[in-house]
């Protein structure tokens, strides 16, 4: 590997927010751009979305970096050529050409080859259809996808109804968007329902297709509960209008028996895109005013388009479990809003895929195997920006707007979607490399690089909810969330991740997760101990073991550091509260770095 | 009683009672002098709402008579005509909306009468603190929490340069006052006198904080009448330079902007100018008061109750109501206030206008910002009790009424309702750095309206005196701090930290307080739940740690932990 190497010496880091600046070392390495003060800041190449150099001021270059994961640093580099120096290194640098740039062929966790399969093997989507129920006497594993002969952009294994023959699959396949014809994604046992996905039809104004129709019969057949089918097309009516003057277009309820069509009205991945940059734009405001902020909020539309999606994911829950109505979701190319629509549903509609590994296996499932572009839309190689769209960044939002709705149904807190979010982008595992299984078996991905979800696992205690009961899910199954509009909120701790003094300074979570496992730790050391005393014959009783306990703790206690003034990274200059001249911009705060984990956590 | 003269109908069979997010109820609705029952018909035994008739703010009545004009207005109610009915919504000023469908026309009609005649008594003796007489209390229980004469003496920071001053003892300095003051040590009575006639309301400086780091002091006041001709009082100059050294600075915070503060000349007014009070420094931050914040409030209240689930109408609204940023501007003052006390080490005086709005809401903050003390349960009731009870904060004009009513609107004002705002805004970004919980804050919104309680009457001492509101009612204060209260309120995950907390201010960090405006709505359920779950986590780790018989001061766990790590350590040597 090519190792470029640059040290540059006496950089200031700006704060975003406040005027406060730390001085360091900035050190650039083939995969990272480490910035060394008391402490190590270091942003993975990958991460980084665009550099810019600002015009020169009396203190140096300024540098201005914006990541993927919302990171935004503000180098001042002394000198104008070092600036120079690091700028083209980094352009040079952040725009990988081909994957075996990539981060993760490079990355070794220090495993071996049978603990490298061993990960890979972690998530197995035939156990999981296996686990919903199929196949069943009304669904079936069909091989007509084998080698990727009817659908190059669709998972090998693929489930339809038994009534499906390979000429409707394949008839079916030829008149949608792609080859991506109508396939089985959750089925809900209780009700024998299933939630299809598929691209939409290539109607145009008038064209029809018998094997289409059958499909979804033989779909409409595969339910005895309700015969009726939903086809919910997730685009703005008027976009699947225009789609029919491309010769594409939406099914006619004319020419299909028993489906009930609906739109739903979610925006297209250009109009995400440019929502999500005008809301960073907006919080990414100096000395933002609280109007300016709502104002902006809603302008952006992302709350909106949240909702929108959620409600998506509701109407789709109702029609399956209320109705126990079979239920065809499509949009465009049935990649991105269909995955979005068709996950959250899904979990709103099962508790098992609320839980960590669970919620990896709908991942695996309806978003990689079934082929969201993530190298496209997260940008992972150098191509179109018309192509970069935060769609799974939206869906891992709706997932966190609903564990606040609901804090004890998720096994999972935050923290567990923000590190997610951070590996989309990181490149440094296999999983979200590519856009399609057939290109990452290509890519033999499985032989050269490690699963993320390996790794999250053998971490998985930093992720844990600690409030999250099981028993929840026994009396709520089926999540039915508000859709009031102020149970949306403005995702702080995932687009303000890196910006510390916009944080709670202290965290019930992060507590909470620290008392709970104390508490575990303690009973478990109590128990050695009490072991131990029997083996000695010696017998206490626990309350002289506390009184022993506390005397101890009294000795122990530290003494109180009378400088430290400031609680968890909270100082007065920070919120730049006052107007008072001059008085006390020099006095320098204490470095507490104490961020909540999960966040601002090296990535290597 | 002249309650009675207002009830005409006073009880009424088979009404159904609609709450938020319940399944309407059947039952018997009853109207005495101060509450609304209404008791389920399965179990008469049990009162399903038990409503404080103050509590109400708004009444909506509507009524249908199907078959004509009922025949006999004397008839009596098993004669009713079947086909006239009624209904009355009930907006209360919890926030809380009820309905009462009413079978008959008439009844529906002397009801809702009786409810706005009722609901809107003016005379406080007649009110219901004046009649609760709970058994497990007694008149004769202590009445509020401390009183300035205590405060001074407990404070030993203070005795080398303060006095107490008993000038106001007959309220006739200043009306809105209370008895005793703790005011410079240098400046006798006299002065105070004099002073006291240059500020507006006679409400002259006083001390409400001295920095247990420093010594460094908030005090606070009300304008200085200068007038348009720029009208001096040497007293008054004096009396502030008493406060601070030679050598040293002060600032002035003025809850007005400039302009404001320019304009108030014309009326009166105005600010202290630099040339006279040389060593004070004037900073304008400009906060909302009275009417825009009382309308704010009304625009907030209704944005929450909008039933149509557009995102895009939600958020034009809630900035439309301008709520946060009065939180914004509330938090920011108190945070520069505390900032120049702590990290600047200089002495502040603030005031708006009259004294009693604003000026209490940023040192009452600024106190929680830089005081430990008063992050306690006991600490916090005493806090309110001197800057907003003790210190004149008018409660009964600005909580005659809240967001629902459609009265004219007169001296109200959600000041007090802003506090809890910023509070819970502060909880929420240290949810260990105060003693007790949402629940307590709450709880005094609800209070400051509506209350069993005697603390909220009034607008100030020497009113409460007038009436004999000490001897006649009990204290809410003290009530809450009752071990079986108490614990409602407690915050579980308390951990005494003895620094500033300083609350972030940026836009991103404010939130909508859902548990208030929000606080009828579905999901509070699942939010107790996990509240619940915590709950049970820390009790768990507390019998662990065996921590329970010390309940004030929670154990470092870790050094508990290394604590039973050692003695492993030594068993392992033995």
């Amino acid at each position: 590997i090519e190792a470029i190497r640059n040290t540059v010496e006496q950089v200031k880091l700006l704060d975003r927010f406040s005027n406060k600046s730390t001085t360091g070392t900035l050190h650039l390495t083939a995969t990272h751009l480490i910035f060394v003060e008391s402490n190590a800041t270091s942003i993975l190449h990958h991460h980084i979305a665009s550099v810019e150099k600002l015009s020169l001021t009396t203190s140096g270059c300024p540098l201005l970096i914006q990541c993927r994961n919302f990171r935004v640093v503000h180098f001042v580099v002394p000198r104008e050529r070092d600036c120079h120096d690091v700028y083209s290194s980094l352009l040079r640098l952040l725009r990988p050409v081909s994957y075996d740039e990539l981060y993760a062929f490079s990355y070794n966790p220090k495993q071996n080859e049978q603990q490298r399969d061993e990960g890979w093997q972690l998530i197995d989507l035939g156990a999981e259809f296996e686990r919903m129920g199929v196949p069943c006497d009304q669904w079936q594993l069909t091989d007509v996808n084998r080698d990727y002969k009817v659908c190059e952009t669709y998972p090998r294994d693929l489930y339809v109804p038994i009534t499906a023959s390979k000429p409707i699959i394949v008839g079916s396949s030829k008149f949608r968007s792609k080859g991506r014809f109508p396939v089985l994604t959750y089925f809900y046992q209780e009700r024998k329902a299933a939630v299809c996905r598929c691209s939409q039809p290539l109607s145009g104004f008038s064209a029809r297709c018998l094997e289409d129709e059958h499909m979804l019969q033989a779909i409409s057949k595969a339910n005895h509960n309700n015969r009726y089918v939903y086809v919910m097309d997730t685009r703005p009516k008027l976009n699947a209008l225009a789609n029919r003057a491309a010769g594409k277009g939406y099914e006619n309820e004319d020419n299909y028996s028993n489906i009930r069509f609906q739109f739903v009205g979610i925006e297209n991945i250009h109009v995400m895109r440019s929502s999500l940059q005008k809301l960073l734009e907006v919080v990414g405001t100096r000395s933002l005013s609280v109007m300016d902020y709502l104002v902006g909020l809603e302008n952006s539309g992302w709350l909106r388009h949240i909702k929108a999606i959620v409600d998506a994911a509701i109407f789709l829950t109702k029609a399956v479990t209320v109705e126990g109505a079979s239920v065809l979701v499509h949009c465009s190319d049935g990649w991105d809003r269909t995955a979005q629509v068709c996950s959250l549903g899904a979990l709103l509609m099962d508790p098992y895929y609320r839980t960590i590994k669970g919620f990896m296996v709908l991942i695996e499932k309806d978003w990689i195997s079934f082929g969201h572009k993530f190298a496209d839309r997260c940008d992972q190689l150098d191509g179109d920006p018309k192509e970069v769209s935060p769609i799974f960044t939206q869906f891992l939002e709706c997932v966190w707007q609903l564990t606040e709705q609901f804090p004890q149904a998720f096994q999972f807190s935050e923290w567990f979607l923000i590190q997610i979010h951070e590996h989309i982008h990181s490149c440094q595992f296999g999983n979200f490399l590519g856009n399609s299984q057939r290109q990452r078996e290509e890519l033999q991905l499985k032989e050269r690089t490690y699963s993320l979800w390996d790794h999250l696992l053998s971490e998985q205690q930093l992720y844990l909810n600690p409030v999250y009961s099981p028993s929840f899910a026994e009396t709520h199954p089926v999540l039915e969330p508000s859709t009031q509009p102020w149970n949306f909120k403005f995702w702080r701790n995932m687009y303000h991740q890196f910006d510390r003094s916009m944080h709670p300074r202290q965290s019930i979570l992060k507590n909470t997760v620290m008392l709970k496992e104390n508490s575990k730790e303690l009973e478990s050391t109590v128990r050695e101990l009490q072991a131990k005393l029997q083996k000695f014959g010696v017998s206490t009783s626990p309350l002289e073991l506390h009184s022993q306990q506390k005397e101890q703790a009294q000795e122990d206690t530290p003494v109180g550091s009378g400088e430290e003034r400031t609680v968890e990274g909270s100082s007065a200059t920070e919120n730049g509260y006052g107007e008072i001249k001059g008085s006390f911009g020099s006095k320098s705060e204490p470095a507490i770095v104490s961020l909540e984990f999960g966040v601002a956590r090296m990535t290597c | 009683m002249e309650f009675s003269e207002h009830i005409k109908t006073a009880n009424v069979e088979d009404v159904v009672l609609k709450l938020p997010f319940q399944p309407p109820m059947r039952g018997t609705l009853c109207v005495t002098g101060h509450h609304l029952l209404f008791s389920d018909r399965a179990e008469e035994r049990e009162w399903q709402l038990l409503l404080l008739l103050r509590n109400i703010d708004a009444v909506e009545k509507s009524v249908e008579n199907l078959l004509g004009y009922p025949q006999h207005p004397k008839a009596g109610q098993s004669q009713r005509t079947t086909g006239s009915s009624g209904t009355i919504i009930i907006k209360c000023k919890d926030l809380r909306i009820l309905q009462l469908d009413i079978p008959g026309m008439e009844e529906c009609l002397n009801i809702a009468s009786s409810i706005e005649a009722l609901s809107s008594l003016e005379s406080i003796t007649e009110m219901y603190p004046f009649f609760h007489r709970p058994r497990e209390l007694s008149l004769n229980d202590p009445w509020g929490l401390s009183s300035p004469e205590q405060d001074y003496v407990q404070t030993e920071r203070l005795w080398d340069r303060w006095r107490l001053s008993k000038v106001n003892s007959d309220f006739s300095v200043c009306p809105s006052y209370p008895g005793a003051m703790i005011v410079p040590r240098t400046v006798d009575d006299d002065a105070l006198v004099k002073a006291a006639r240059f500020r507006q309301g006679g409400r002259f400086p006083v001390l409400c904080y001295c920095h247990h780091r420093n010594s460094m002091v908030i005090m606070r006041c009300s304008q200085p009448m200068t007038g348009a001709n720029r009208k001096r009082c040497r007293e008054d100059e004096l009396l502030l330079q008493a406060v601070i050294d030679e050598s040293e600075l002060g600032y002035v915070i003025d809850t007005r902007s400039a302009q404001q503060a320019q304009q108030a000349r014309m009326t009166g007014g105005g600010f202290e100018s630099k040339s006279f009070y040389r060593p004070w420094r004037r900073i304008h931050r400009h906060m909302e008061r009275g009417k825009v914040l009382q309308e704010s409030l009304i625009k907030l209240v209704e944005a929450c109750g909008d039933p149509s689930h557009n995102m895009d109408r939600w958020l034009s609204k809630l900035e439309n109501s301008k709520w946060l940023s009065h939180v914004h501007s509330a938090l920011s003052t108190a945070g520069l206030v505390a900032e120049c006390v702590e990290r600047d080490g200089h002495s502040v005086l603030v005031h708006g206008s009259d004294g009693t709005d604003t000026t209490l809401l940023v040192t009452s903050l600024a106190q929680v910002i830089l005081d430990p003390a008063s992050r306690t349960f006991r600490g916090f009731l005493q806090l309110l009790e001197r800057e907003w009870v003790q210190a004149g904060h008018p409660f009964q004009q600005r909580c005659a009424r809240s967001a629902h009513s459609h009265a004219r609107l007169r001296q109200e004002c959600p000041s007090f309702v802003l506090l809890l705002d910023c509070m819970w805004q502060i909880w929420r970004q240290f949810p260990l750095a105060l003693e007790f919980s949402e629940a307590l804050l709450l709880r005094l919104a609800q209070e400051a309206y509506a209350s069993d309680y005697g603390t909220f009457l009034c607008n100030n001492e020497q009113e409460r005196c007038t009436l004999g509101v000490k001897e006649n009612t009990h204290c809410l204060f003290q009530f809450l701090l009752r071990c079986s209260e108490r614990e409602k309120y407690i915050n579980p995950l308390y951990e005494p930290t003895e620094l500033a907390i300083w609350p972030s201010v940026q836009p991103q960090s404010l939130q909508l307080w859902t548990g208030l405006f929000l606080r009828w709505t579905e999901h509070a359920e699942t939010m107790a739940e996990a509240r619940e779950e915590i709950w049970t986590i820390i009790k768990e780790h507390r019998e662990r740690t065996g921590a329970e018989e010390t309940t004030h001061t929670p154990p470092t766990h870790r050094d508990t932990f290394t604590a039973v790590e050692n003695l492993m350590d030594e068993l392992t040597i033995l």
